[in-house]
């Protein structure tokens, strides 16, 4: 399923004194089997897109009958796979199964009493009369493809575990529904360098095989440079970039401008630069420790 | 933070606004008092004429005062449908067993419709234009009890930031397939489950850590506590007062002179 948005806009308590313009005429595409990135300030609206993709927050023109649109707007268009999610007739329940979506701080949303019992909650929503067996099954595999062990959590209370496998358990209850689409919030948000490697390596490994296209939220530069195809850069409801990170972190003075860091290789890149040596690698350190050998090679 | 008009500070910049909040909280006293004092139309006429000159001043847009009313509408119209049902008089127009519709009866319910929405609108008013932290610092300087000013002060914070919450929650399980609007009534309230429990366990953790960061700026409790910010009165708190004061002593003088309708 690829995403299609134009002109997309959306204004937090419209017509109020509190009214916040949360997005402001936002294009992007993202194609099927991405790992796309979204970085952007605190503030800068990628909360907000993202909620949008699984309907969430719903474009005013698909909960009124009679959707008037006001003067000069420009109507948007929202497109994840087949569904058109300007349109009122579309079913979003059966959209969010399509479209997975863990939320910052994942592990909050825990209530169950077993962690089994928690992330089953999502597949006895969406496949109604699902049998015990299968279930069951379901579960593991979820646990298994998030590098925990049912055997060992599954009957365990989710409040008991630590902190990166609580993180897990959450995922693990969204992924459990196969969505073909999963979007995650800052996902490493707050966990120690483990919990951080544990999680990214988890989404490499769900990618492509569990779920088709990644869509990532993330503060975290060298995560994006290391893991995804793409990324858009936010800046006060707007997209201000959208370009691979080979090229993205060559832009290293607008992205600083715009309060953003840039990958650890960057900064040496640039370091190096400005002793004379150009390094032209895609800011992961595989690559960039290649291009550095190679370079020496040719030196001799 | 959409639904609730109650309890929801509009932020606007008014003679209402900024009257000091003890001032607002004694006009409101003398203003209910006014109301239950007031027997006649002639007198209800003043409350309201008063009441409609504060919303006038408070810039607030009448669609939100109006919206304050929404809440007891119900309430309301079942009062009166009682009253006019139940109240015996002379002149009666209709009658079955107890029942009866009077000209009394009817002049008594509209009477306690207006009356009612005056409280309403009034209390309102005072929440539109008083920010919490103004409301409880008026409430501790009136009557002296801290931690009672406190308690309120941090409950009335985190109202908002427990809405905000249950919005986050109730999005994250919706994104799970949650169904919170259709099933019957035992569906709907078992669907609350999940979001309850970790609704409340952030509560939990939000109260320790506010506990904790009480503590480490050294917090105590205690009469010995000093102000930042002193309430003062000001030459709005003055016209408030003398309005509050000759509008119950004229409605007094109203019920005196000119009795019940
Ligand atoms: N529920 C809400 N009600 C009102 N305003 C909101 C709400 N959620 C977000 N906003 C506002 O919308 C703007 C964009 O918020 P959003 O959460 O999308 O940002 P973000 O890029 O995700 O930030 P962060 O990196 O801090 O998560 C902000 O100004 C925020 O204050
Ligand atoms: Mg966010």
């Amino acid at each position: 399923m690829n995403i299609v948005c134009e002109h997309l806009t959306y204004v937090y308590d419209k017509g109020s004194p509190f009214a916040v313009k949360a997005l402001d005429d936002v294009s992007l595409t993202i194609a099927e089997g991405e790992f796309f990135g979204i970085i952007g300030h605190t503030g800068s609206g990628k909360s907000t897109f993202v909620q949008h993709l699984n309907g969430l927050i719903r474009l005013p023109s698909s909960k009124k009958k009679r959707y008037k649109p006001e003067k000069g707007e420009i109507l948007p268009t929202l497109k994840v796979g087949e569904y058109d999610l300007t349109s009122r007739k579309t079913d979003f329940y059966s959209l969010r199964k399509k479209v997975g979506m863990v939320f910052q701080y994942p592990e909050y949303q825990l209530f169950a009493e077993t962690v089994k019992d928690d992330v089953a909650f999502g597949l006895k929503n969406f496949s109604k009369g699902i049998s015990k067996e299968e279930t069951e099954r379901a579960v593991g595999d979820a646990l298994t493809a998030c590098g925990l062990d049912p055997k060992e959590v599954a009957e365990m209370s989710p409040f008991d575990l630590s902190g990166g496998q609580k993180r897990r358990v959450a995922i693990a209850g969204v992924i459990v529904t196969r969505p073909e689409i999963l979007v995650l919030d800052e996902p490493a948000a707050g966990l120690d360098p483990l919990g951080k490697r544990e999680v990214m390596a988890l989404l490499h490994r769900l990618h492509g095989s569990w779920c088709k296209t990644i869509v990532i939220v993330s503060h975290d530069m060298d995560e994006i440079a290391e893991n995804c195809t793409r990324a858009a850069v936010f800046s006060e409801g707007k997209v201000v970039m959208c370009l691979p990170p080979r090229q993205l972190f060559k832009r290293t003075d607008e992205l600083l401008s715009l309060g953003l860091d840039i990958p650890l290789v960057a900064k040496i890149c640039l370091a190096l630069q400005r002793r004379g040596i150009e390094i032209d690698c895609d800011f992961t350190a595989d690559d960039f420790v290649a291009k550095v050998l190679a370079l020496r090679r040719d030196r001799r | 933070m959409k639904d609730v008009a109650f309890g929801q500070y509009y932020p606007v910049n008014s003679f209402v606004h900024r009257c000091d909040p003890r001032l607002k909280l004694f006009f409101l006293v003398a203003f209910i008092a006014a109301i239950f004092v007031a027997n006649n139309f002639w007198a209800l006429g003043a409350c309201a004429a008063v009441l409609i000159a504060v919303v006038a001043l408070s810039r607030v847009p009448l669609g939100k005062v109006l919206r304050a009313i929404r809440g007891v509408l119900i309430l309301v119209i079942f009062s009166a449908v009682i009253s006019v049902f139940f109240y015996s008089g002379e002149t009666v127009y209709w009658k079955y067993g107890i029942l009866c519709v009077t000209r009394e009866g009817i002049f008594f319910s509209v009477f306690l419709i207006i009356r009612l929405f005056l409280l309403v609108i009034c209390s309102s008013m005072l929440t539109y234009t008083t920010t919490p932290v103004a409301l409880t610092d008026g409430i501790e300087s009136i009557f002296h009890v801290h931690v009672l000013a406190l308690i309120m002060s941090i409950a009335l914070r985190f109202i908002p930031i427990l809405m905000d919450e249950t919005e986050r929650i109730k999005n994250a399980q919706k994104a799970r397939g949650a169904d919170f609007e259709s099933g019957n009534i035992f569906k709907r309230i078992k669907a609350i489950v999940p979001i309850l429990i970790p609704l409340i366990l952030s509560a939990f953790r939000r109260a320790d850590e506010l506990g904790d960061a009480m503590d480490a700026r050294c917090y105590m409790g205690g009469k010995k506590r000093t102000k930042y910010k002193k309430l003062t009165f000001s030459w709005r708190d003055l016209v408030a007062f003398l309005t509050a004061a000759a509008l119950v002593t004229g409605v007094a003088l109203l019920r005196v002179y000119v009795g019940g309708m």
